[in-house]
Parts: C-alpha cells; structure tokens; sequence
C-alpha cells in the first residue's frame, strides 16, 4: 500500500492555501468560456473562486466514475460556505498534490475527508463574513453568511458573495483550529438531492469521457499484448497491419519485466488516423511472443488453481487471530458445519475501456485521461519521463469523467502506453482498449477460497469457530514474493469477523500468483463477504434458526468489537476507530430492518425463497435481503432489498443509485461472474462470454436508508459484499441448492 | 462517396465503405455522444436510430446506410427535450452517463413503435443495452414516465 499511499497526508487545509499568505490571485482557476472571456476572478482558496456576478466555482478534486462525487464534493463545501446551489459551477482539478489525496478509491472521498472537505467551504464564509465586517465595521461575530450573501445581524443589511469576493481574496486565511463547522441541524444543502451536476450533459450526449478527447493531427493507438504476463514480443510482422487503409506507424513498445506493478504489459501498437482502421490493423499483425520468462504463468490454469486453493484451506494454515484453542475442541460430526465456498478471478469491464491521449514536448507533457488516482498516475509519467519531482507541474494531467471504473482505472497502465507512443511519435496519440483488450489485460479479482467450520450446540448456539482463507495478494504486482494478505486486505470481511464466539480460529494461506491482482469494487469484501453469509446461512439450517435469528445470535451483545489483537493490526478502512468503531449494535438493527422490510419471514410456495446477509464495509453496514424462485433448476431473482446505515448522507439519491447498482453488481458476479485462465491466458473476449446483468435479470429492487447522525461511511463500495451470498442464500431456501462455488451458472440456469 | 441524412442534415463522407456507422460519426464527424462499448453489438452503447429504428452502430456498414436518415443524440431533439431526455433527468437515471446515449436511443425507438409499452415489452425491447452501474431500476421507471408524458 505504501506504493499507492506516498502522497503525504498532511494538512489538508495547508495543502489547499487556506493559510496566511498563500492566496493566489494570479493563480486563476479554470472558467466556463462565457466567464473567461469577460470577467474578473476572485479566488479565496485552491477550491473556491468567484466571479463579479457573484458565480463560485468550485473545485472537485476527486474523479468522478458513477458514484456522484462531481456533485457531493462541491455539495459539501458549498454548504459550508453558504453558497446558493444554483450559482455553483464545477471544476475539475487536474492531478495536484495542492488539493491533497486524489485518489479516488476505498469508497474513501467523503467518509475519509469529510472534515476537511467542510473546513475548506467553512474557511471561504468565515473570509466572506470578516470581509462585510470589515466594510460594516462591526466584528466578525455580528454578520453571518446566508445563500449567497452576508447579513448584519442587527440591521438586516446584506452584502452579495460577488461583492466580497474581491475583499475576501485579499484576507489572511482562519486557522483552521478556529474554523467553526455548521452543527448538522443547520445543514441547508447536505442530506439534500440537489441537482446532479453532469445530468444535463449526459442526456444531451456531450459529456466528455476519455475517449470523446479528440486533438488535431492525433494518432489512435491500439496495441497487441502479451496473452500471458511478462512475456515480451519476440518478434513481430506488421506488413500487412500496415496495407489497412489509414494505418500510420506500427510500433513496438518497450519491454516490461515482472514485477508487473500497474505498468504496462508491453507488445505492439498499431497507429492509425482512425479507430476502426487501428483495430483492424492491430488484427492483421503476426507476433512471436518470448515466455521464457514467465514458464510457470504460462502454464497458469484457473481451474486447477482453484481446486488447489480449495485444498489448502482445507489444512490449517498460518493464524492471524485466535481466541481459545478450537485444535483441542472434539467436533461433533453431527452439529458441526464444515464448508468451502470459492470464487473465480472477477473483472471491472467498465463500459467505457480504458483510454488516454498524450502529447509530450521537451517541455511539457499533457495528458487527458479517465483516471481514478490522477496524481499516482501523474508520478509514474513523470518517472517514465526522466522528470525530477521538483518539475512534476510539466506534466499537465486533465481529468475526464470515467464511463465507469470499479477499480480499474486507478491503474496507470493506459496512460504511460498514451505518454510511450506520444513521445516516440512526437505526435498527440489517443490510446483506446478494445472490450477484448480489456477483458484479457485487465487486474483482476482474485480467484479466492475461503474455509468455515464451527459446532452448534444444544440450544443453537455457535461455538469453536475456524475460518480460512487463500487468494493472490495484491501486493504481488510490486512484490513477487507477496504470497498471502496483508493485515489491511484481511482486514476486509474476514478478521474483523463481529461474532461473539469463546473460541475462534482465523487463518491465512501462502499462494502464488499468475495474473495481475487488482482492486475490484469491494476488494476481498466479496469472498470474504460470500463465505461469511453463506455460512451463517449454513448454521441456521443446521440450528434450525432463522437466518435473522442466527446473525442476531452470532453478534451477540451490544458492544463495540475492535478485532485489533497482538498478532492482528485491524485497518479499520483507514478510518479513525474513534469515530468509527465495529458497533454490533447498528448491525443488529439493519439485520432486523432488512429482515422487517423485506418481509423475510413471510409464507411463500416451496420453491421460492429468500436469503439475507449482512457485511460492514468501508465504514458502513448494509444488509441485503434476496427472493427467488426456482423453476426446473432455473433461478428468476424476483426481489431484492438493501438496507444501509452509512452516517450522515451527503446526497441521498446518489447513495440510493450505489445500492441499487450494487445489487446489480452483485447479481454480475453471483450468477455469471467468471474470468478463467487457461496456459496463462484469459479465455473471455467480450459481453458474449463475459456476460453482465442485463435489464431482463434485473428484479423489483428497494433500498432503505436509514437516517443517521454519525460520521459518513463509504457508499460506493459497502452494497456489493451483502447481496452475493443473499442471492445464494435464496437458491438454497427455495430449492436446497446450497452453492458454494460461484458463478451459479455452472450448475443452474439463470 | 457516402451521402446520408444525420440529425436532419444532408451530409457526405469519403471512408471505406466497410467503416462501421460508430467509427465515421466518432472520428470522421466528431459526434462524440454515440459511445464504443463492445465493437461487437452486444452491449448498446453505440444505439443510434437508422430510419427511427434502433440499430448498432459499431456493427453496421457505413456502406449499408447510404442515402439513408440517421439520428444520433445529438439529434434526438433541439433543445435536450425529448420526453425521453426529459424523464432521464427527473428519474436521475444515469451514474457514470457512458451507456445513457443508447439507452436512451433504444428508449426513444420504443416509444416512437409502442406508446405505452407494458414492463415485458420494456424489458424485451432494452435488454441489448447493457448498464455496468446498474441504471435498469430507472430506466425502466423512465420509460413509462416518458410514455405517460403529451409528446
């Protein structure tokens, strides 16, 4: 993690100017074209600038893939600046260690930076009220700032931002230790559905995405690589890729060696004045591959591979925390469940495939790009490029909206093939991803097993627990003696497990790795969110409990459970577990709030069923809640239900949008999901043999939000882990099919 | 030379004829709201309307559309007030936005053939549009608010 982490967490507000000294009125944000052409600007800090008709700008720092942040950010700051929505522009930022972290991932913007998201608005209107102040001659104190504009207190008077904005830019910044925040009950634009910022474009069709970028006298690239990673071209024949009709070049990229990092792969770009020429031209071209590097990844089979990570966590592996000693319990065969649930290698397939366009001078290189971490992005171009570190500001990283990500494009690897051929071109080059490139290069999911085994007893209570699990680490892309989780990934759904249990044992496996891991929506929260439901579905049965009464029994008491131990550092999602302790308390509750609001518990025919689960993720609790009827071994998802407690809301539709794509996402994986490798390659090419949900197997989908005061939790993330073992959960209760292995398309029609 | 119809203007193009409608409008003619999916017709990002028909463009001939009349999104409506358009924002339909153009074309063909689709024939007629963000809930919902809205 450090890798991706070495952006500083300093202060953020130091980091966004809001200190003595630092505005920068020469330092002129971006404006719409109509403001540029004609008005003065005012800027009060790196996020916020307004202009003489009184329009604020306001920067968004972090990428936009979906989720809504474009519109939450700017949400955010301008509730504490008490700026009026509807004189809102937004920016985006470029890649600028200014703005501090960037890198949108973790479902981290919000829950991760709430605070000072609101420090930077609340110092803009605490620099707007000390400018009327200044004019009224009156203290700070006797003005407040309302919608737009500044009051006196006393006489009603009132001044507009535009108007102090001049003044303002010209004020030294607040400590941002004397900074107050809006108590919550004075909130006027958070926890409301204000109008979502890129909706009009997109439904007019000119929002802009990476692949819309369109430069004079750009080259498209589309590139060739290697089937299995690290193996290198060998040789290669471009002759006839070079008859196709607007082919420019055709050239070789540089070699890359293990580890795989998130560079790129290597191999052979076809450039071209047009995309369809490219893609045909890349067709056309004949290449000997060189594996001798990589004999054993070459070899790399998905199947077997998962039989064999099925085996091990069958032995006892390395512990990462314990509780009593489950080795000297004598497990009754008959009130013990023992199971091993596994999951194949899973892909992100955003709808737009990756893409980038560059264009390198001697000075400068800029770049446009769908980028969920643009200043990581932005430090390996500058590597790439030989650029110290003090010069990082020649490389110009625009950020575009992404048509989707899921964890994917916060890899650098299309922009340094972008930065490559920009450079030995001396031309703007466009690099686009066919779907076939990015189903078969992409960083996949890991192909996962996980074990259980625990005894019931007589009164149904659960005891002497053990739990497994085995999958590539993602730090084998920059370590390839990286062999098992690190404390952080196992920190995701499996040894923070919430169960109050006398005697537990949770283990880890060493594995190897043949395929680049990555990031996926909910990262191991998906394995090890599939095993944990599955199971407790599992001991309900064998309890003959109710799946609600099963979890409620297995959290136990109110308590706040900290699974850190001596062996067991918990990484809590980076959130401080002060403010955002393991409550068993808010998972009883929306275990009880699903099972309520879905009805769980309701009579249905003997071949329909419903299942539950429940995960707390990213610093949030979602349950789900699945009904689905079996027909002839055929499954039709019939109903689904998510329950989430994620704090305070910022935009509540948005948070409604995630859940109900996070079913969707969910559905993606539990009946179809499934990359597999054969002899280190990828079999799948596209939506034909990687299929996704499509609308016919979407079903009836409710999402319960529940209102809350505490601090934010992630959102994009935290509803995918719940619905897959709940879709799962629901097969078993309508047909005693208990699937342990996903997809479920390998054994029933869905 | 190709000459066809697009968004009600008479046009010409000099590609090779075995150039798919996607790639022509994208880089030759630099409509940008017509989206590469899959290259393959599976996924329904590329919709445009071919005589007010549905069709895909990333596997359609420019050479099979020839003096033919083309609609993308640029030219759905004038102002982006097409009832189609008009019900994506009230349902705030799209998140990430990349596969909404054709979502909406695929919508707006249906509309155009069946003004009240029942929810099956919603579902028949979208489900070669795929949403990776899982939009399907809205869209739906979208559609019969569209259909219930005067044209």
């Amino acid at each position: 993690m450090k890798i991706i982490e070495n952006v500083s967490r300093r202060n953020f507000i130091k980091l966004a100017g809001i200190t003595a000294g630092s505005f920068a009125l020469g330092v002129h944000l971006p404006l719409t074209k109509a403001q540029a052409n004609t008005l003065a600007e005012h800027q009060i800090n790196f996020f916020i600038s307004f202009n003489d008709l009184g329009d604020v700008s306001i920067i968004c720092h972090r990428s936009e893939m979906g989720q809504g942040i474009r519109t939450s950010i700017p949400q955010i700051i301008a509730d504490e600046l008490g700026a009026d929505w509807n004189k809102v522009s937004v920016v985006q930022a470029k890649a600028d260690a200014k703005y501090g972290p960037q890198g949108t991932a973790g479902s981290a913007s919000i829950r991760s930076h709430f605070t000072t998201i609101r420090q930077v608005g609340a110092a803009a209107r605490e620099m707007l009220e000390q400018a009327a102040a200044n004019i009224w001659q009156v203290n700070k104190s006797a003005v407040s700032a309302k919608k737009h504009f500044v009051y006196h207190n006393k006489t009603g008077e009132k001044i507009t931002f535009g108007e102090l904005a001049k003044h303002a830019a010209k004020l030294t910044a607040p400590d941002v230790n004397t900074i107050t925040l809006k108590s919550q009950h004075n909130f006027s634009l958070i926890g409301k559905n204000v109008k979502q910022v890129d909706l009009d474009n997109i439904v007019t069709g000119q929002a802009e995405y990476a692949q819309d970028i369109e430069l004079p006298d750009m080259l498209i690239a589309v590139i060739q690589r290697p089937k299995v990673v690290g193996a290198v071209v060998k040789s290669f024949d471009a002759s006839e890729a070079k008859k196709v009709k607007g082919v420019v070049d055709v050239i070789q990229l540089k070699p890359r060696k293990l580890p795989a990092g998130v560079y790129p792969l290597s191999g052979v770009a076809v450039l071209a004045t047009n995309t369809w020429a490219a893609t045909e031209g890349k067709k056309k071209l004949s290449i000997e591959w060189d594996t001798s590097n990589v004999a054993a990844a070459s070899k790399h089979d998905s199947k077997q591979f998962t039989k064999q990570l099925k085996a091990q966590v069958n032995t006892k592996g390395a512990i990462v925390r314990r509780k009593g000693d489950v080795y000297r319990h004598n497990y009754d065969e008959a009130n013990t469940v023992e199971a091993t649930y596994s999951i194949p290698y899973l892909h992100h397939a955003p709808m737009e495939t990756p893409a980038a366009t560059a264009i390198v001078t001697s000075e400068k290189c800029t770049i446009w790009a769908g980028t969920q971490n643009p200043q990581w992005a932005q430090g390996m171009v500058a590597q790439e490029l030989g650029i110290p570190r003090e010069e990082i500001d020649k490389i110009e990283l625009n950020v575009t909206l992404m048509g989707g990500a899921f964890g994917r494009k916060s890899k650098g690897d299309f922009i340094i093939e972008a930065v490559e051929l920009a450079q030995k071109t001396n031309k703007p080059v466009k690099v686009v991803w066919t779907r076939e490139d990015d189903v078969q290069h992409g960083f996949y999911h890991s192909s996962s097993a996980n074990y259980f085994k625990a005894q019931v007893n007589g009164q149904g209570q659960v005891d002497n627990l053990i739990a497994r699990t085995a999958y590539p680490p993602i730090a084998w892309l920059w370590d390839e003696q990286a062999k098992h989780p690190s404390d952080s990934q196992l920190s995701l759904g499996f040894a923070d497990m919430p169960f109050e249990l006398n005697s537990l044992s949770l283990e880890k496996h060493d594995v190897d790795s043949y395929v680049r891991p990555g990031w996926l929506r909910s990262v191991a929260c998906i394995n090890n969110g599939f095993a944990l439901g599955s199971f407790v579905d599992e001991l309900a049965v064998k309890a003959n409990k109710s799946p609600r009464a099963m979890w409620l029994s297995l959290i136990g008491s109110d308590r706040e459970d900290n699974p850190s131990s001596d062996s067991f550092k918990y990484s809590n999602y980076d959130l401080d577990y002060k403010d955002h302790p393991v409550d068993t308390k808010r998972m009883k509750s929306l275990i009880n709030l699903i099972s309520d609001k879905a009805n769980i518990e309701e009579e249905l025919p003997s071949n329909q069923g419903w299942g539950i689960s429940f995960l707390r993720s990213f610093g949030s609790y979602v349950a789900a809640a699945t009904k689905v009827q079996v027909v002839n071994n055929k499954i039709e998802v019939l109903e689904m239900h998510t329950a989430v407690d994620c704090g305070i809301v910022v935009t509540p539709d948005r948070v409604e949008a995630q859940m109900e794509g996070a079913m969707i996402f969910g559905l993606s994986i539990a009946l179809m999901g499934e990359i597999s490798v054969s002899n280190g390659a990828v079999e799948q090419n596209n939506f034909y043999d990687y299929p996704v949900t499509r609308i016919n197997q979407a079903p009836k989908m409710f999402v319960h939000l529940v209102n809350s005061k505490k601090p934010p939790g992630g959102i994009g993330e935290p509803g995918v882990p719940p619905v897959v073992p709940s879709i799962t959960n629901a097969i078993y209760h309508a047909s005693k099919i208990r699937i342990r292995d996903l997809p479920i398309n390998k054994v029933m029609e869905v | 030379m190709i000459e066809i119809t697009l968004n009600n203007k008479n046009i010409s193009v000099d590609v090779e004829p075995d150039m798919p409608l996607l790639y022509v409008l994208r880089d030759e003619l630099k409509l940008k709201g017509t989206k590469f999916g899959c290259g393959v017709g599976q996924c329904g990002a590329c919709t445009v309307h071919l005589n007010g028909q549905a069709i895909r463009s990333c596997i359609t001939p420019i050479s099979a559309v020839n003096k033919q009349k083309i609609t993308t999104i640029e030219g759905l409506s004038t102002d982006g007030d097409h009832k189609v358009q008009k019900a994506w924002r009230e349902h705030k339909v799209p998140q990430c936005g990349y596969c909404q153009s054709g979502q909406m074309m695929s919508a707006a063909s249906l509309l155009a053939n069946n003004a009240s689709p029942s929810d099956e024939e919603v579902v028949e007629h979208m489900q070669g549009n795929i949403c990776r963000c899982g939009t399907y809930k809205r869209i739906k919902k979208a559609i019969h608010a569209a259909a219930d809205m005067e044209s």
